[in-house]
Formats: C-alpha cells, sequence, structure tokens
C-alpha cells in the first residue's frame, strides 16, 4: 500500500530524514518508535504532506501513485489519515460539523452526492458510541478547550468515522490515562482489517500492549536503524535507546 | 410568517402593472454642485412641504459651516462635493440588453450566490419582463401590512402621505447637524424608507428593502426613518447580499430608529457595496450614520455584515434612554484587498438598568485595514447600567490590520462593564489540519471565518444568514496564497 523509498526531507535545510526505507501492506499494523527528536513526527507531515517540509531525494507513493505532487487534501482523498500529536482548535466550529464537512469533501472528491443528513448522523452516533464518547462533546467547537486525552480521542474519533486505509497515529497515547488509552486502542483494534494499515507512532511501549503491531522500526537521526516483531518493542522498553544509537554510531 | 423571494415574485408577477409607477425621468435630473438653489430644487421636485424645504435648507447652512471629520482610522481621496449631482432619478433604461454584455467576473459572484437567473438580471442592470421598482414593491407590502395598521412605503411617500409622523420624528435621534454626513444627506436626502408600527401591533413578516435596490443608482443620500409604537416588534431587514455597483462614489445615509416603551426593533444588514478592484482602485465611499433611540423597557438589536465598500465609517448606535431598555450590537465586518472599514457602535447609557451587549467581529486580508471603534458610555443618572463588549480580529495573512479603539466613558458608580478583545491569525496549522481530512484551503478559511463569525450570524434572520455565510466565503476568496 506504502511504499517508502530512500527518504530524505528536510525543513529549512535542516536535514531531518536521511534515507528512509519503509514497506506498509494492507492489513499490516506498524509501529515506528525512537527517541526525541529521531524524526517521527516529521515522517508522519512528509507522508500527510505538510508544505514546510521539503523532499530532497527518494519517493513516497500509495498504491503505486506517486504522493510528491499532491496537495494534503488529495492525499487524505486517497484514504491518509494522520491522527495528529498536537490537534489544532478551530473556535465555532462544532466537532459534528468539521466531520460533516470533511466527510463530504472527501466524497465529493469521489465524485459522490453529500452523505444524506439521516446517514451521517446514524453514523456519527455509531462511532460516538463504540469511543464512549457523551453526545454533548459533539457540539463543542472543535479542540477547543478540550484537555489532552479529549483531544486525542476526537482524533481517533474522526479516524473512525472516516475509515481511512492508511492511518497514522502520532503520539496517541501521550496524554491519555490508562482508561481512556484502553477505550482509543480499543477503537483502533475495531479498525484493523485485512485492507487497511495502520502506523502507529510512539514513544514508549505501552501503548503497543493494546495495539498489538505486526512490525516495530526504530528510527534513529532520520533512518531507520532497526526493524523487527513486537518483541522489539520489549526489548526497548528494557534497555531503552541507547544501544541502539552505539550500533548505529558503528 | 416570513415573506419568501419566490412569494413575493409570483404576487408581483400576477400583479405586475396593477401598481404601475413611473416618474418623469427626463426632468429629473439636476446639474452638478451644491448651493441652496439645488436644495430647494430637489425638495421641489418631491413636492415637499414647506417645513421639509426649510429642514433642509437648515441642515445644508449646517453643513457648510462643518468640517468632514478625520478621526477615522480611514484614508481616502476627500470626494468634491462640489462635482456631484445630488438629484439624478433611477435610469430607466437598461444598462444591457443581454447578461453576455455583463461582467463575468460579477455574473460568477451571483452564480455562487445562487442567485436565479432573472434575479442576476435585474442585479446586473440588465432589461426584464417583470419590472420590480420599489413603489409597486412597497405597495405589495403595503397592502398585506395594511390589515395591521402597519405603514411601510418610501420616505418620499411618507413626507406626502403621512406628513405628521414624519415631522414629528424625523431629526430627533440624528439631529441634522449631528455630523458632517449627517448633515449632508438632511439637505439632499433623495428617498429611502419609512416604516411605521402601531401599538401593540407584532409585524408579521421581516421588512425587506433588498427588492427596493433593484433600480440603478440606488440612492446615494438614503434616508431610513423606523417608527415602533408602545409594545410594538418589526424585524427590519436592509441589503442584499448581490454585489452591488455603483457609478455614485460616495454614499452617506441615515437611519434612525425609534422604538417607544416596550417595544422591539431587530434591524439587520447586509452590506455588499463594491469594494474597489484588487489594486484598490475604484469603490464605494459609505458614511452612514445610525442611530435608535430606545424609551421604557425598549430593545434595539443591529446586526451587521460588511463586506463591501472601499471605506467603510460607520456606526450604529443605540441612545437607551428609558429605564430597563436594552441596545444590542453585532458585527461582522471584513475586509480584503485594500479596503478599509472604521466601523462600531455607541451605546449611550442615559436610564436606570439600562443593558447593552456588543459582539464584534472583524476579519482582515489583502492589504485591507479594519478598526473597531466603539463607545460605551453611562450617564451619572443610569444607576445599574450593564455592559459587556467583546471584540474579536481574525487576520489572514500579513499584509493586513486590525485595530481596537474602545472607549468607555462611566459616570455612575453603579456601572458593569466588560470588555474582552481578541486577536487571532488563521494558521498555517489549521489550515493543514482541515486539509489532511480531506477540505481543500478555500473551504478550511470558510469554514474557519464561519465559526470565528458563528455568534453573529446567528443573530441574522435565517434566509438572511445563509446568504450572508456565503458571502464571507466569497469576500475572501483567493485571500490565503
Amino acid at each position: 500500500m506504502l511504499k517508502i523509498k530512500n527518504l530524505h526531507a528536510s525543513i529549512d535545510d535542516k536535514k531531518i530524514l536521511k534515507g528512509i526505507n519503509l514497506e506498509v501492506n494492507a492489513g499490516e499494523v506498524h509501529a515506528i518508535m525512537g527517541p526525541n527528536g529521531s524524526g517521527k513526527s516529521t515522517l508522519a507531515s512528509v507522508i500527510a504532506g505538510k508544505e514546510e517540509f521539503e523532499i530532497k531525494k527518494g519517493s513516497i507513493s500509495m498504491e503505486g501513485e506517486d504522493l510528491e505532487e499532491l496537495a494534503p487534501e488529495e492525499r487524505a482523498h486517497k484514504g491518509i489519515f494522520l491522527s495528529f500529536q498536537y490537534p489544532v482548535e478551530i473556535p465555532g466550529v462544532s466537532v459534528t460539523n468539521f466531520i460533516k464537512t470533511a466527510i463530504n469533501e472527501s466524497r465529493k472528491a469521489r465524485g459522490m452526492e453529500d452523505m444524506p443528513a439521516n446517514e451521517m448522523l446514524k453514523l456519527i452516533r455509531e462511532k460516538s458510541q463504540m469511543l464512549d464518547i457523551d453526545r454533548k462533546f459533539l457540539s463543542r467547537s472543535l479542540n477547543e478547550g478540550f484537555s489532552g486525552g479529549e483531544k486525542k480521542r476526537n482524533e481517533i474519533f474522526q479516524m473512525a468515522v472516516m475509515e481511512p486505509k492508511l492511518a497514522i497515529l502520532d503520539e496517541t497515547d501521550s496524554g491519555l490515562d490508562i482508561d481512556a488509552l484502553r477505550i482509543v486502542a480499543d477503537g483502533v483494534n475495531k479498525l484493523r482489517s485485512k485492507d487497511k494499515a495502520i502506523i502507529v507512532i510512539t514513544h514508549y511501549q505501552r501503548l503497543l500492549e493494546y495495539i498489538v503491531p505486526d512490525y516495530v522500526h526504530v528510527l534513529h537521526d532520520g533512518k531507520i536503524v532497526k526493524s523487527g516483531t513486537k518483541e522489539l518493542a520489549l526489548e526497548l522498553e528494557e534497555k531503552g535507546y541507547d544501544w541502539l544509537k552505539q550500533e548505529a554510531a558503528v | 410568517m416570513a415573506y419568501t423571494e419566490e412569494e413575493l415574485k409570483k404576487e408581483l408577477e400576477t400583479k405586475e402593472y396593477e401598481y404601475g409607477f413611473y416618474t418623469d425621468i427626463e426632468s429629473d435630473t439636476l446639474p452638478k454642485g451644491l448651493n441652496e438653489d439645488i436644495v430647494i430644487a430637489i425638495s421641489k421636485k418631491k413636492e415637499e412641504p414647506d417645513w421639509m424645504t426649510q429642514w433642509r435648507l437648515e441642515a445644508f447652512r449646517a453643513w457648510q459651516e462643518m468640517k468632514e471629520p478625520e478621526w477615522a482610522n480611514v484614508k481616502y481621496k476627500k470626494p468634491d462635493f462640489q462635482d456631484i449631482s445630488y438629484y439624478s432619478a433611477p435610469n430607466k433604461k437598461p444598462k444591457y440588453n443581454s447578461l453576455d454584455e455583463v461582467d463575468p467576473e460579477l455574473l460568477d459572484t451571483f452564480k455562487k450566490l445562487g442567485i436565479s437567473v432573472d434575479e442576476q438580471k435585474k442585479l446586473a442592470g440588465v432589461a426584464v419582463d417583470i419590472v420590480m421598482d420599489s413603489v409597486s414593491v412597497a405597495t405589495t407590502f403595503k397592502k398585506t401590512l395594511a390589515e395591521k395598521g402597519i405603514i411601510f412605503c418610501s420616505i418620499s411617500e411618507a413626507i406626502q402621505e403621512h406628513p405628521e409622523l414624519v415631522k414629528k420624528y424625523i431629526g430627533t435621534v440624528v439631529p441634522k447637524k449631528d455630523n458632517f454626513y449627517a448633515a449632508l444627506n438632511s439637505a439632499v436626502f433623495s428617498d429611502g424608507s419609512f416604516c411605521y408600527i402601531p401599538k401593540g401591533v407584532r409585524c408579521p413578516m421581516e421588512l425587506s428593502t433588498y427588492f427596493r435596490i433593484n433600480q440603478a443608482g440606488t440612492g446615494q443620500f438614503e434616508r431610513t426613518l423606523v417608527i415602533a409604537e408602545e409594545g410594538s416588534y418589526v424585524s427590519y431587514l436592509e441589503g442584499c447580499t448581490a454585489p452591488m455597483r455603483d457609478e455614485n462614489q460616495l454614499h452617506a445615509a441615515v437611519v434612525e430608529l425609534i422604538a417607544l416603551d416596550n417595544a422591539e426593533i431587530k434591524y439587520s444588514t447586509v452590506q455588499n457595496w463594491f469594494p474597489g478592484n484588487k489594486e484598490g482602485k475604484g469603490g464605494v465611499y459609505n458614511f452612514v450614520t445610525k442611530r435608535g433611540l430606545c424609551e421604557k423597557n425598549a430593545k434595539i438589536s443591529w446586526t451587521q455584515v460588511e463586506t463591501g465598500s472601499a471605506v467603510t465609517w460607520k456606526y450604529p448606535s443605540c441612545i437607551l434612554k428609558g429605564d430597563h431598555s436594552i441596545g444590542e450590537f453585532y458585527s461582522i465586518a471584513v475586509t480584503n484587498n485594500y479596503q478599509q472599514a472604521d466601523t462600531g457602535t455607541k451605546m449611550i447609557h442615559l436610564g436606570k438598568n439600562t443593558r447593552s451587549t456588543i459582539i464584534s467581529k472583524g476579519i482582515s486580508a489583502g492589504h485591507s485595514q479594519n478598526s473597531y471603534r466603539g463607545l460605551v458610555q453611562v450617564n451619572s443618572r443610569a444607576e445599574n447600567a450593564r455592559n459587556f463588549s467583546q471584540c474579536d480580529s481574525l487576520l489572514m495573512g500579513n499584509e493586513c490590520g486590525a485595530h481596537t479603539f474602545p472607549y468607555i466613558e462611566v459616570k455612575n458608580k453603579t456601572a458593569q462593564i466588560e470588555h474582552e478583545a481578541t486577536t487571532s491569525k488563521i494558521g498555517e496549522d489549521q489550515i493543514f489540519y482541515c486539509n489532511q481530512r480531506g477540505i481543500d484551503t478555500e473551504k478550511a478559511i470558510a469554514l474557519i471565518v464561519n465559526g470565528f463569525s458563528k455568534e453573529v450570524l446567528n443573530k441574522l434572520p435565517m434566509e438572511f444568514a445563509v446568504e450572508a455565510q456565503k458571502l464571507l466565503e466569497i469576500s475572501l476568496e483567493g485571500s490565503v496564497g
């Protein structure tokens, strides 16, 4: 589904990604771990198409189509979803209104009519129940005055509603208490299917106890320095990242 | 019951010529320039009674002694007042023979606003089959309203038909010497609307000037007078979301509202005069004086969506004279390209337990300058006066400006005044977030702007709100690269 080849990316001429190779197939869950500043969030932003980042070398493709020339919204229409580490506030725009706009814009891009109101309502109700979201929450302004946990839950809620092919969860576990983490992880797990892929970006192994990955990659200084299965995450938890840094330095 | 455009049109189609009306055009144009003779001539043309002529002359003499105000945060070339023709009747001849001759950009905007082809022709000045001139519309309304004793007509007609009402109220809220532009308007006003709601009557429909502005040369100096008798209610809509192009560069209107004991007036405006082109050339100067007087327990709400004009100078105000009276001001002012707006309100608390609310939303884009200027004044006798003001500014890009000039004058210790102000910028992060959810940048801006303006949009009557929302989107199109 997603193919990243020798990807180099910079911001303001500062090199952040220095040759990433990654292939994610439908049905797989990949975890990307690594210390602060290793380039995890940059990788997520570059896949989503944030313009500040410049691709210097290499390529990203989704289902065989090169992503580099596509605007962020076009990538979204192709089924790429990013759960933000720091979701932004949009005052005066309710969660429901935002989701409605997002869904209908994506449908429009695919040449479809707006989703009928009753269908939309049903979808929103169903997914909000799944993620244990209070109905009052839906009429609040998007992310305005939300707690850290509410913001993250709202991201996963949007993901559930939009049903992307490829979901990237950027530090979704940060700011979540254990109960919220369980709910969010349950939500993500329900979305796992053979035709969807998920990339989980995380600092800690904790989230991976709930969302069990098929593959774990360790990012260090803009490169994937080690790949393995879920056991690698446990090893990292135990030993920290230092041994990998040393290994990489050799 | 709201009167829809469709219903009105249908009614007009069937009554097309029943109220046929036209003025003798050839003789209705006066030479350029302004002096006492011109003022007298205008009054004569309108067959006004002597007291009206004298009133105009007094205003003119006062105006001659006055100076054009310079305190507003706007820069423009002052009009040459001797180079303006102060009375020219609506041009009856259509400007164009078909829509093909009309500026495609204008038509594109019409389409986006969802304006019907007939309506498009009418607004662009193309010949149409159905002639909807102001008087016939007013007459149609009048019939429906007559049963309730409501008077809704042009001010000229009111001067003829209801001189006692006009004489009693005109200039009582905006005195003829109030300010430079109000004095000018008082001397030369050509037309405008008059509305009278009798005691205890709730006006059953939104009174709208929407249908009155289809004529070319809408009236450079409009004068509006709304009188709500004790315990009555009226909702009045002014303006039109369709872009209005006008050869008249200077517009100086006066609006006076009088809400007697326990009455309520809701006055909503959507202003979309030609703002000039992208380089800031052309565009209308809009210097308006709008003020309402509240007697005991009365309430006046001003709601405005200002997206047009090159220069706007406008402060719809409330004089809260009666005890327990309420004044409200809800405003959205959008400036783009090289537009300049200096707008706000004055809330003058004279009575006891008077309350006022000000919600102002300024949106600046391009190279524009957007200023909020508001006065909250609490008189020494106004016990327990309360005001809440909120002024929010939203900036788009790095070339525009937002300014807030709040004036607070309190002479009574029991007053409670709150003022909140915020300034924010549409951030790249917000746009990217929307983009990532499949919403393109143009739509994302519309979403953010509508969210920002929601508190004010909610105050507009339903049909107007939908149009206003579209108008905001169109006004800001292309403002973020």
